[in-house]
């Protein structure tokens, strides 16, 4: 019976990283649906990306109150979580404070000093909080965060606030055991709350919040896969394999380019045999579901964390239309989502007559797109919606030519006269003898 | 209009001469009668600072940006091999424009189709004058002048040139006032991405009267632009707001222009 604690606790710890790690198997597999794309180069140039804008937050700052408490909050999580090792070790091998034997009286200024941060933790939540429910900040109460994503975000408050509480009285509960050897800054000044109770109670309570801060760590590692939260962990991958090039470079599609060429090749015949490559089933143009997508655009859906910066900067959103950019990355995370459990439950995809294109984004959200990559620019970890949006105006425009009626006369203009407007080619240097 | 002629490239090859640098006119410069106020202004700067220059004329054609933004990458494609096909076949090294969207796409999206040069916007072009001494500019009409920027998108977001078409207002000694969002943050005109073309979807107020408001707050005289279509947008808005007496809308180019009497 003495190695019970150990076992059950192996069993728990186990349990969640098995449990923890199927999950993100099947967000990557979901991922790794997308069309393939080369983001392989400039490794130093990528990694200096993700070092500045995820792990620097540098793209957090552009708002410089949510930007100095998000960093407490992930500075906090970064540092605390350095005991997080301790409470493994202990709870594997039974030990109490492993760490204490090694660090002696050094010991105790590190866990005062993850106690500060538990109790900045806790402040900045309540901030959180309160700025989501009371504060009535516009970008946390648009149509898209009706619902689940509204409560999503709440429950992540709350189980950080439980996870601080329990540290802290954890310790202060300790700190009344008769053969107590420590005494942490915060924790000796909630001591007293606990004093009345007897040895064994305090060693029940102490062992109690122990369990409950283990065991709520590892319901919340598992909670992530399920969360909009799982952006402390994709924020990394999403920013190394984001786009280093200017924002105005949208990609050429080279199979249109193949064409093209073959089209403006003079010595080409047009009744020639079509190579054997063409036996391949026909390439679609642009995205109209999920999968059509990029594996970028998939990674970029399941790292959003529905902040909305991109949709308050959005110059359609502003001045009312429907798009919401932040809506087009929740609604492509839930098709390939979606698509994910259908391939599950029938072992391959089966048609389910949806696409993201039409049962998702509507054409009136991609058309209200003015393309000025405010969107991309507001997000903290490089998400770019955009690109998205582009791919399904390529789908909507040359393989469903349902483009608005305008853009179609637009184009036609462009085709037979080489200007957006009907007037004629032969006309374009009259201005210099105007 | 004028005083000087301003030569097809076709011209220049013909007597076996090569202009420093091609002037990419544009649709809107060639087209639009605001437009083409703009270009004259420009073409008159290059002239007066002895720069060879020439366009393509008849053979310029638009560069396939609103066809790619409204999601016809095949039309993007075919305007693109034509309009590089003329260009290398008179061995263009050096563009210069009035127009980001025709600087964004001849520098970013040209290359990969076989058509590589140096792309410049006219704030940069003019910018490199300046510091080659061949440009003199003097605060001239506009000194003390109170005026705001307004950064196109596809020159600000989408190429990260903020600096430029500053550097320019600063050598007329005006004072600018920047607007609550500018640069990185700058608000969107409403005609990028084939907008310009089309009626807005349903909403609650149209951007560029919004866009307007923002330039109108600042109290400035003049609106600066960097985009023959920000401009038709911000003037339809400050016509909007009833301030078209008041407040003007210029192109960076016709502030040069007019403060040295062009």
């Amino acid at each position: 019976m003495q190695f019970l604690p150990n076992l059950i606790f192996l069993a728990l710890l186990g349990g969640a990283i098995f449990w923890f790690s199927k999950n993100v198997g099947r967000i990557r597999r979901n991922i790794l649906l997308g069309r393939d794309i080369d983001r392989s180069d400039n490794p130093a140039g990528r990694r200096a990306n993700m070092l500045r804008v995820a792990f620097g937050q540098s793209k957090m700052q552009a708002r410089p109150i949510a930007g100095f408490l998000h960093f407490i909050i992930y500075a906090s999580f970064l540092i605390i979580n350095i005991e997080v090792l301790e409470i493994i070790i202990d709870g594997i091998f039974g030990t109490h404070r492993f760490f204490a034997h090694y660090l002696g009286s050094a010991y105790d200024i590190i866990i005062s000093f993850f106690e500060i941060l538990a109790v900045a933790t806790i402040i900045t939540v309540v901030i959180f909080w309160w700025r989501r429910n009371v504060g009535k900040l516009d970008r946390f109460h648009k149509p898209e965060m009706k619902g689940w994503p509204f409560k999503d975000a709440n429950i992540i408050l709350y189980i950080e606030v439980g996870l601080m509480f329990a540290l802290l009285n954890m310790n202060a509960v300790e700190e009344n055991f008769a053969s107590s050897e420590h005494s942490f800054i915060v924790s000796h000044s909630i001591a007293p709350l606990w004093s009345g109770l007897s040895e064994n109670a305090l060693h029940f309570m102490e062992r109690f919040f122990w369990w409950i801060h283990i065991a709520g760590i590892l319901a919340f590692l598992n909670y992530l896969p399920f969360s909009k939260h799982f952006h402390i962990i994709l924020a990394f991958p999403n920013t190394y394999y984001a786009n280093l090039e200017s924002k105005g470079k949208f990609a050429n599609n080279s199979t249109v380019t193949k064409e093209v060429k073959l089209m403006m090749d003079p010595s080409a015949d047009p009744f020639a045999a079509p190579a054997p490559e063409d036996g391949a089933p026909v390439e679609k143009f642009g995205a109209k579901d999920a999968m059509d997508l990029s594996w970028v655009n998939l990674l970029n859906a399941y790292t959003c964390t529905e902040c909305g910066r991109c949709t308050s900067e959005c110059p359609a959103n502003l001045t009312g239309k429907r798009l919401s950019p932040r809506k087009i990355m929740m609604d492509t995370r839930d098709r390939i989502d979606e698509i994910g459990k259908n391939i599950e439950a029938n072992g391959e995809f089966k048609e389910d007559g949806k696409t993201l294109l039409g049962d998702y984004i509507t054409q009136e959200e991609l058309w209200a797109c003015t393309s000025c990559n405010a969107c991309v620019q507001a997000c903290p970890v490089d998400i770019d919606p955009l690109n998205i949006i582009m791919q399904l105006r390529n789908f909507a425009t040359m393989e469903e030519s349902s483009a608005p009626a305008e853009l179609n006369a637009m184009m036609t203009n462009v085709e037979n006269n080489g200007a957006p407007w009907p007037f004629s080619q032969m006309d374009r240097a009259n201005w210099i003898n105007e | 209009m004028t005083t000087f002629t301003v030569p097809t490239l076709a011209q220049m090859n013909a007597s076996g001469e090569a202009p420093e640098v091609l002037f990419w006119v544009g649709c809107a410069g060639s087209f639009d009668d605001r437009a083409k106020k703009i270009t004259k202004a420009m073409a008159k700067i290059l002239h007066h600072s002895g720069v060879s220059f020439a366009v393509l004329g008849t053979e310029e054609g638009c560069t396939g940006d609103p066809a790619k933004r409204a999601g016809n990458e095949f039309l993007f494609q075919m305007q693109a091999m034509m309009n590089i096909e003329v260009l290398n076949g008179y061995g263009v090294k050096h563009i210069v424009t009035t127009c980001p969207h025709c600087f964004n796409t001849l520098k970013n999206e040209y290359p990969e189709l076989g058509g590589e040069y140096k792309v410049e916007h006219h704030s940069q072009f003019l910018n490199g004058l300046l510091k080659e001494g061949r440009l003199k500019v003097e605060g001239g009409q506009f000194r003390g002048k109170k005026i705001t920027f307004h950064d196109p998108c596809y020159l600000g977001r989408a190429n990260d040139e903020y600096e430029a078409p500053r550097a320019l207002l600063e050598k007329l000694d005006v004072e600018l006032k920047e607007m609550r969002r500018c640069k990185q943050n700058g608000l969107c005109c409403g005609a990028g991405g084939a907008q310009m073309f089309k009626e807005a979807e349903k909403g609650d107020a149209e951007i560029n009267h919004v866009r307007a408001d923002e330039a109108l707050e600042t109290k400035a005289e003049i609106v600066v632009a960097g985009c023959p279509f920000c401009n038709t947008m911000l003037t339809d808005g400050v016509k909007n707001r009833e301030k078209e007496e008041e407040v003007q809308v210029l192109d960076l180019a016709e502030m040069i222009a007019l403060s040295e009497d062009l």
